[in-house]
C-alpha cells in the first residue's frame, strides 16, 4: 500500500487535463470547449454559477458521463474507458456535497468498498483492517476502523471518503463543495487536510461557492460561466470582484428583458384595473412573526416579514439560509417551532395545508415531481385537485367534464400543451408538468400564492411564460406572491427582495430593478465593498443600493459557516 | 364560493376550453377504448375457462353451478374491495383475512348458548350483526392508526394483526365450531332470489357503488392522488390522513361483511375461517390479476372483479373435475401465476384506471 501513497514523482507532467470539452444534453449546450489543467501538487479552485456547467465538468472528469467531444488525460496517457469504473477510481476519485458512505459497513468496510482484499476467494478481514489503519494513520486521521460509519460525524464520513480515494491509489482529488455540511471547526481541519494532501503531491479540484475559501486554500481559481471557463489564473493575482464579475458576466439574457417587460405591463395593468388592490395597503395581507423552525432544506431562525394584498415579495438566499423553509412555512406545508404566521389578521396553524389552501393560500412546492402532481392521473384532474369541493355537486359526486371545463381556462391561460384534459400529466414535458402545478395553484384563485423556485428545470419559454402568469394573476386579483427562489432572474416581477442569509433576514431591496452583483453579495452575507454586514434580523430598512440592471440568478450552498471573509 | 372560470372568462379563454373540449371528446373515446381493451384483456381467458369447464364436467354448464360460483364468489369479493381500496392508497392490509374469521366468530359466539359453546349472552342476530361491523371497524381502525399516525410499517402490523385476530378467533370458543347459528345471521349467505344468491347481487351492488364512488366522488378521486403520490396529494391540500384510516376502517368493515357471508353459506363459524384458510392470497391475487396496482394509484373495480370471477371459475372447474385433493394448491397456485402474466401482458400501464 505504502508505495501507492507516496508522493508523484513527477511534476511536469499535468495529474489531469481536460481539453476541448463539449457536451450537450438535448438542445442545452453544457460545457462549450473546457481546457482544464490539474498540476500534482496544486489546488485549483472552480467556481461558478448554479448551471453554469460545474457538475457536468465534474462528472466528465470522473467518468460519468462521455463528453460530446474533447479529451481527458490522467498522466499525460488518455483515460480509460467509460465503462472501466475501477481503472478511473486509480486516476481520480470525487468527495461529493453529500456522504456517500454505506451507513452499516464499517470504516475499512467503506474505504474498500468494491475491491475487498481476498483470500482464498474470502474477504481478507485482518488484511482490509490494517491497510485502512495504515492510511488513516499515514495521512494522521484518527478514526477507530471497525466502528460502523453510521456511528461517525459528517466530517468523518468524509474523511471515510478522502481515505477511500487515497486507498485506491489516486493522485487525484475532486471535492464538490466539501465544506457545505460541515461546521466552522470542522471546515479549518479539512483545509490543513487538504494542504497536507496538496504538500505531497496530489492534485486537487475545489469546487466552492464560497469565494473566500476558494482564496484560503487554492494556488489557482478557475471560473465557469456557460460551460465556459472564462477566467483562470493564480488566486493571488485576483480579488473576489474579479472573480463574481466574472460569474456574472456580461448581461444579454432575453428572457430577462421579456421579464421585466411582463412585469412592467402587470404594473400598468394593476394601477389601472385593480385600484381596490392599492386601496387597503395599510393593512398587510400576511404577517410573519417572529417565526423559528429547524428543517433539513435549511433553518430559519426569528424572521418576521409582512405582504401587503398585491404586493410581490421575493425572498432569496443560499439554498441553507431557510428560504425555501419559510416559504414552506408560511404555505402550512411545513410545521414550525416558534413565532406566528397570519393571514389577514388569522393565525394558520402550523404544517397544517389543508387548512392554509381553505384560508386562501396557493401553493407551488419547490420539488414538483415529489409534490407537483400525481403522475398517473390527467391534466384536468392535477390542475383542479384544490377546487374538487367547488366542483363537487350533490353528495360529493362530480363530473369528469366539469373538472375539464374548470381546467381549460388554467390551461389555456397558462399554454399547457398536452393531448387532452385526460392525460397523465406523467407523460408531459418538465416544463408542462410544472405549468400544471402552478394551474393547481392558482385554481382556487388564492389571495396569497406561494411560489418557491418555480423555473428550476423549466425551459426558456415555459419560465418567461409561468413568470408572467404569475405577475398577472398578482395584478389582475390583487393577490400577493411570495416567490422564493435562488434563480435571481426570476426576481425581476418582484416589487421587493428580502434576502435570508443562515435563516435570519440579511438585507431588503425595495427598488426594483435589483442590482444582481448587489443581490449575490448579500447571499452570501456580505455588502457591496466586501466587508462583512450585520445582519438586519427584525428591522425592515436597510435597502442596499439599486443598480441599474435587474438580477441574475446565484448559486446556492447548505452552508452556515464560512460566509464572512476571514 | 364562485365556481371557478366564471370570473375572466376572456376570449382567450374561451377559445381554449372550446380547443380543450374537442380534445376532450377525442380523447375520452380514447381512453374509454383502450380500458375496455384493458378490461377485456381477460375475457378471452374467461371464454377459454368456460369450454375447458364444459369439457371437463356437464355440470358446468348448469344455472345451479353458476347460482353455486356465485355464492361461492361473494365472500371473496367483498374482501377483495377492501382490500383494493387499501391497494389503491398505497397501503397493505394482511388482516383482513384476520377480520373475515374473527367478526362473525365474535357475533356468532354472542348469540348461540353455553352449551353449544357460545357465550352465553343471546345476542339478537340482529344486534351481533351490528357489532360483527363493529369489530371490522374497530380493527380498521387500529391499523389505521398504527400505521398513518403511528408511521409503523402497514405489512409487519397487519401480519401481526392478523395472527392476533386469528388466536381470538379460536381462544374465544377453545377452538369449537359454532353451529345452530338463527336464520338472521346466515340469511345474506345463504339465502337467494330464485337462483340468484342474496349475497351475489349485494357484492355486485357493492362493486358497482364502490367503483362509482371511485371514479365520481371526491373522495375517489382523492384516493388515486394519494396512492398516486402522496406528497403531492398532501401539498394539494387534501386530508390525506382522514382518508388513508377512513379507508382502512371501511376496507376492515367490507372484510367482516365478507366474512359474515362466508358464515352463512356454510352455516357455520370455524377457527378456520379466514387466517388459517389463508384467504388473504385469493384476496391479493385477484385484485392483481384484476390490474390493482400493489405500489397504489392504479387499478378500478371492474378489473378486481374480474379477478374474483376468474379465481372463482378456475377453483369450481378444479372442484368439478374431481381433481386430487392433494394437487389442487399447486395448480390453484399456477393458475394464479399464469393469471397474472397475462395481465401484465395484456394490460398496459398508462394510466391509473
Amino acid at each position: 500500500m505504502s508505495e501507492r501513497i507516496a508522493p508523484a514523482a513527477s511534476a511536469a507532467t499535468p495529474a489531469a487535463e481536460a481539453a476541448g470539452i463539449h457536451k450537450q444534453f438535448g438542445s442545452t449546450q453544457a460545457l462549450r470547449g473546457v481546457d482544464l489543467t490539474l498540476d500534482p501538487g496544486r489546488c485549483l479552485g472552480l467556481v461558478g454559477r448554479n448551471g453554469a456547467g460545474k457538475s457536468t465538468l465534474v462528472s466528465i472528469l470522473s467518468g460519468i458521463y462521455p463528453a460530446d467531444s474533447g479529451e481527458v488525460r490522467f498522466d499525460g496517457r488518455p483515460a480509460p474507458p467509460l465503462g472501466n469504473v475501477s481503472a478511473w477510481r486509480g486516476q481520480i476519485a470525487t468527495v461529493f456535497q453529500h456522504s456517500m458512505v454505506v451507513p452499516g459497513l464499517t470504516v475499512a468496510e467503506n474505504v474498500f468498498l468494491g475491491r475487498q482484499p481476498r483470500r482464498a476467494g474470502l474477504v481478507d478481514w485482518r488484511r482490509m483492517r490494517e491497510q485502512t489503519s495504515q492510511v488513516m494513520a499515514e495521512w494522521g486521521f484518527r478514526i477507530d476502523v471497525t466502528q460502523p460509519c453510521a456511528n461517525l460525524t459528517v466530517e468523518q464520513r468524509q474523511i471515510v471518503e478522502i481515505a477511500r480515494a487515497l486507498a485506491g491509489g489516486t493522485r487525484c482529488l475532486l471535492l464538490d463543495e466539501p465544506t457545505a455540511a460541515l461546521e466552522r471547526s470542522a471546515i479549518e481541519r479539512l483545509f490543513a487536510r487538504v494542504r497536507q494532501l496538496t504538500a505531497s503531491g496530489v492534485a486537487i479540484l475545489y469546487i466552492s461557492h464560497h469565494l473566500e475559501e476558494v482564496f484560503e486554500i487554492c494556488q489557482d481559481v478557475a471560473v465557469i460561466r456557460d460551460g465556459e471557463l472564462v477566467l483562470t489564473g493564480p488566486a493571488s493575482g485576483l480579488s473576489k470582484d474579479d472573480l463574481v464579475t466574472a460569474m456574472v458576466g456580461p448581461d444579454a439574457a432575453a428572457t430577462r428583458a421579456d421579464l421585466t417587460r411582463a412585469a412592467t405591463r402587470a404594473d400598468l395593468t394593476r394601477a389601472t384595473a385593480a385600484p381596490a388592490a392599492d386601496a387597503d395597503t395599510d393593512a398587510p395581507l400576511l404577517v410573519i412573526e417572529h417565526v423559528s423552525a429547524q428543517s433539513p432544506g435549511g433553518r430559519v431562525r426569528d424572521t418576521s416579514l409582512q405582504v401587503l394584498p398585491g404586493e410581490r415579495v421575493g425572498v432569496t438566499g443560499l439554498l441553507s439560509a431557510g428560504v425555501s423553509t419559510l416559504a414552506r412555512i408560511v404555505a402550512g406545508a411545513a410545521p414550525h417551532e416558534s413565532g406566528r404566521v397570519l393571514l389577514d389578521g388569522k393565525q394558520l396553524p402550523p404544517g397544517r395545508r389543508d387548512l392554509a389552501l381553505r384560508a386562501g393560500v396557493g401553493y407551488l412546492p419547490e420539488d414538483r415531481q415529489a409534490d407537483g402532481f400525481v403522475p398517473l392521473l390527467g391534466v384536468a384532474e392535477n390542475a383542479t385537485m384544490t377546487i374538487t369541493d367547488w366542483l363537487a355537486r350533490l353528495a360529493g359526486f362530480l363530473r369528469p367534464r366539469a373538472r375539464a371545463a374548470a381546467a381549460a381556462p388554467l390551461a389555456a391561460a397558462l399554454s399547457i400543451m398536452s393531448a387532452g384534459p385526460d392525460q397523465p400529466v406523467g407523460e408531459l414535458s418538465g416544463g408542462n408538468q410544472q405549468k400544471v402545478t402552478a394551474a393547481r395553484a392558482l385554481a382556487r384563485k388564492p389571495r396569497l400564492i406561494v411560489a418557491i423556485t418555480p423555473t428550476r428545470g423549466v425551459d426558456v419559454a415555459s419560465k418567461s411564460l409561468l413568470l408572467a402568469e404569475l405577475a398577472r394573476v398578482t395584478a389582475e386579483t390583487g393577490a400577493a406572491l411570495l416567490l422564493a427562489t435562488d434563480e435571481l432572474d426570476d426576481l425581476a416581477i418582484c416589487d421587493r427582495v428580502i434576502v435570508l442569509v443562515r435563516g435570519e433576514r440579511f438585507a431588503e431591496f425595495t427598488e426594483p430593478p435589483f442590482d444582481r452583483e448587489a443581490l449575490i453579495a448579500a447571499t452570501e452575507g456580505i455588502t457591496r465593498d466586501g466587508t462583512a454586514g450585520d445582519g438586519t434580523r427584525g428591522d425592515p430598512g436597510s435597502p442596499q443600493p439599486a443598480g441599474p440592471q435587474p438580477a441574475s440568478r446565484t448559486d446556492s450552498q447548505p452552508n452556515s459557516d464560512g460566509q464572512e471573509p476571514r | 364560493m364562485t365556481e371557478p372560470g366564471d370570473s375572466g372568462a376572456t376570449a382567450v379563454a374561451d377559445l381554449g376550453r372550446a380547443e380543450v373540449e374537442a380534445v376532450l371528446q377525442g380523447r375520452s373515446r380514447r381512453t374509454v377504448a383502450v380500458s375496455l381493451i384493458r378490461e377485456a384483456a381477460l375475457l378471452p381467458v374467461l371464454v377459454v375457462l368456460i369450454v375447458v369447464g364444459k369439457f371437463a364436467s356437464s355440470a358446468f354448464l348448469t344455472v345451479s353451478n353458476f347460482s353455486g360460483i356465485g355464492e361461492q364468489i361473494s365472500a371473496l369479493g367483498v374482501t377483495v374491495v377492501g382490500e383494493s381500496l387499501i391497494l389503491l392508497i398505497g397501503g397493505m392490509d394482511l388482516s383482513l383475512e384476520g377480520i373475515y374469521g374473527l367478526a362473525p366468530m365474535v357475533a356468532a359466539w354472542l348469540v348461540v348458548p353455553v352449551a353449544e359453546f357460545g357465550s352465553g349472552t343471546r345476542l339478537s342476530p340482529y344486534l351481533a350483526i351490528l357489532v360483527l361491523l363493529a369489530v371490522g371497524a374497530a380493527v380498521g381502525t387500529l391499523n389505521g392508526l398504527l400505521i398513518i399516525k403511528g408511521r409503523l410499517n402497514g405489512f409487519i402490523v397487519t401480519l401481526a394483526m392478523t395472527i392476533v385476530l386469528a388466536g381470538l378467533q379460536l381462544g374465544i370458543v377453545k377452538g369449537n365450531t359454532l353451529f345452530n347459528l338463527p336464520a338472521a345471521f346466515t340469511y345474506l349467505g345463504s339465502a337467494s332470489f330464485g337462483a340468484v344468491p342474496v349475497s351475489f347481487v349485494v357484492t355486485a351492488i357493492i362493486f358497482v357503488g364502490v367503483g362509482v364512488f371511485l371514479r365520481y366522488h371526491r373522495t375517489g378521486r382523492a384516493i388515486y392522488a394519494i396512492g398516486g403520490n402522496l406528497a403531492a396529494a398532501r401539498a394539494a391540500g387534501i386530508k390525506v390522513n382522514r382518508i388513508r384510516i377512513g379507508v382502512y376502517i371501511t376496507g376492515g368493515i367490507l372484510a367482516a361483511i365478507g366474512g359474515l357471508m362466508e358464515a352463512g353459506r356454510v352455516s357455520a363459524v370455524t377457527g378456520q375461517q379466514g387466517y388459517q384458510e389463508g384467504i388473504i392470497f385469493s384476496v391479493f391475487a385477484a385484485a392483481v390479476i384484476g390490474g390493482v396496482s400493489l405500489k397504489g394509484g392504479r387499478g378500478n373495480m371492474v378489473g378486481a372483479a374480474t379477478g374474483v370471477i376468474l379465481l372463482g371459475v378456475v377453483q369450481n372447474i378444479l372442484d368439478l373435475a374431481n381433481a386430487p385433493n392433494y394437487w389442487i394448491e399447486a395448480v390453484d397456485g399456477g393458475v394464479i401465476l399464469v393469471a397474472l402474466i397475462l395481465a401484465r401482458v395484456i394490460g398496459g400501464e398508462a394510466t391509473a384506471e
